[in-house]
């Protein structure tokens, strides 16, 4: 499994054609305190940069992207009780959807977590 | 991911610095630009963050810096006469050390503010709101006669302490010609706080009881300090402020009031009372007086959101599939863990218990006209 970042603060991590995606703890920490999480129907075809997700949180509604195509397989449906799973495990307990990948090769244009770290140290 | 709906970390150049800027930077405070200053908008810290700090204020005592604000001064001969040709206030009725809340409005009846008003000795105390501050300055100098001086008290910092608490937090501090007790709800006037010469009222913009103090600016940090120290007091953020007032009911200038909505639709009715009804005399007295006479077609309602997605400024308000107005203000509220909204529909429609929707993302949100303040005020009258 590899883990990949963009720089609207998503990550992916990719297990085969599968990929599971969330917000990262920099991103959630910006937010502040998450109060709902729109998510994706299952089934849903998603291109490259679509906006599935919305994260509300008490100040303000922010668009989630998808960092690559395909299709969602599942949604995290534990957000819709406990949406502030998103500010204590933004990178694994709150991830948001699942997706079937419909092009591996946009994976190349994300960062890894070296390559994140430093761009988030950079702003 | 992306703030879609709000900008306010953008860099805005010539945003200013207020008293208390490294002091809530060297606790954690999240500084963003508001009505040209740099503020917190929530403490990074343990315990903080606006849910947070907003329960903490219901259930403690909060400190929140309100520097940015316009505090003005006005004095001179004929100042009752002079004051009560602008705004639209009852001074005949405001005693020394009495605060009223009041609106000032254009030639046309539309608001250009909302202020706190204060009787002092031969003078009146105004506080104005730090985004039109230098506007109602102007206002004020153009349509206040020569022989009225208005000083702006801009060496002075403002802090509102806010919550149940907060009368135990200040006592402690204060002495003076009265006890602190002898302030009730819109009372104000002169204390000592820790040897400093601070003036007191006993107001605020959470519904809570607590006090608003200004203070010498160069007096903020050791006072800020001192109050903090105080077991009951922790410093609130911007963020906070806001789902604190909405959950009062209380409308925020610039989004709940403009120059386009007038003092009846706003349902500030009580803001302008019976005297200055009936006589008129006033900047927009004619569209006020209309107003009250007729109605308006529109109405500032209390709305709650079933679900948790909130609605933000701007959303459509629908009754069926028919438009009827538009969210000003909205959120989620931590005390009632739902989202409440506020905004201005026909008033045909703003009766309690209407059904209406409120359009989000495409979406119809259900929701439900219901009566303001969301939470409940607990002065201290």
């Amino acid at each position: 499994m590899t883990r990949y970042y963009t720089k609207d603060h998503e990550w992916i991590e990719v297990d085969g054609d599968t990929g599971t995606v969330g917000i990262t703890d920099y991103a959630q920490g910006q937010l502040g305190d998450i109060t709902f999480v729109e998510l994706p129907d299952t089934g849903a075809a998603l291109a490259k940069g679509d906006a599935p997700c919305v994260v509300d949180s008490v100040k303000a509604a922010s668009d989630v992207y998808s960092p690559v195509s395909g299709t969602v397989t599942e949604s995290n449906h534990a957000l819709a009780d406990e949406p502030e799973l998103v500010n204590t495990q933004a990178e694994s307990g709150g991830w948001l959807f699942r997706l079937t990948l419909s092009d591996a090769g946009e994976l190349g244009g994300l960062m890894d977590r070296a390559a994140y770290d430093a761009f988030v140290g950079g702003l | 991911m992306s703030d879609t709906y709000e900008n306010s970390e953008d860099e805005v150049p010539g945003t200013e610095v207020l008293p208390l800027d490294a002091w809530h930077r060297a606790r954690g405070g999240r500084m963003v630009e508001f009505a040209g200053y740099w503020m917190p908008v929530q403490y990074n810290v343990e315990g903080g963050g606006i849910i947070a700090e907003h329960l903490w204020t219901r259930e403690n005592a909060g400190l929140f810096d309100v520097s940015h604000m316009g505090q003005l001064v006005l004095s001179g001969e004929g100042l009752d006469a002079a004051v009560e040709a602008v705004l639209p206030i009852d001074l005949a009725t405001l005693a020394l050390g009495a605060q009223r809340y009041s609106l000032l409005l254009d030639e046309h009846g539309g608001v250009l503010d909302d202020l706190m008003v204060t009787r002092w000795r031969e003078a009146l105390y105004l506080v104005v709101n730090g985004a039109t501050k230098w506007d109602d300055i102007g206002h004020l100098r153009e349509h206040l006669p020569d022989e009225i001086t208005l000083n702006h008290l801009d060496d002075r910092a403002l802090f509102a302490l806010q919550g149940p608490k907060a009368f135990a937090a200040l006592d402690r501090l204060v002495s003076g010609e009265w006890p602190l007790a002898a302030l009730t709800f819109m009372r104000a006037g002169p204390f000592l706080l820790d040897g400093t010469e601070v003036h007191i009222s006993r107001s605020g913009y959470t519904g809570e009881d607590g006090f608003e103090i200004s203070l010498p600016a160069d007096q903020a940090e050791r006072i800020a300090d001192l109050l903090c120290e105080q077991p009951e007091v922790k410093p609130i953020g911007l963020g906070a402020r806001d789902s604190l007032r909405l959950e009062a009911g209380l409308p925020l200038y610039g989004h709940d009031l403009t120059p386009e909505t007038s003092a009846v639709d706003a349902d500030l009715r009580f803001a302008i009372n019976k005297r200055r009804r009936a006589d008129g005399g006033f900047l927009g007295a004619e569209r006020v007086l209309a107003d009250f006479a007729r109605g308006t077609p529109q109405r500032r309602i209390g709305l709650t959101l079933e679900g948790r997605q909130a609605a933000r400024e701007g959303a459509a308000i629908y009754a069926g599939d028919q438009c009827i107005g538009s969210v000003s203000s909205g959120g989620f509220s931590p005390s009632l863990n739902h989202p409440i909204a506020m905004g201005y529909v026909a008033t045909a429609q703003s009766q309690p218990g209407t059904p209406l929707t409120i359009e989000v993302r495409g979406k119809h949100l259900p929701a439900r006209v219901v009566p303001m303040p969301f939470v409940p005020h607990r002065y201290s009258r």
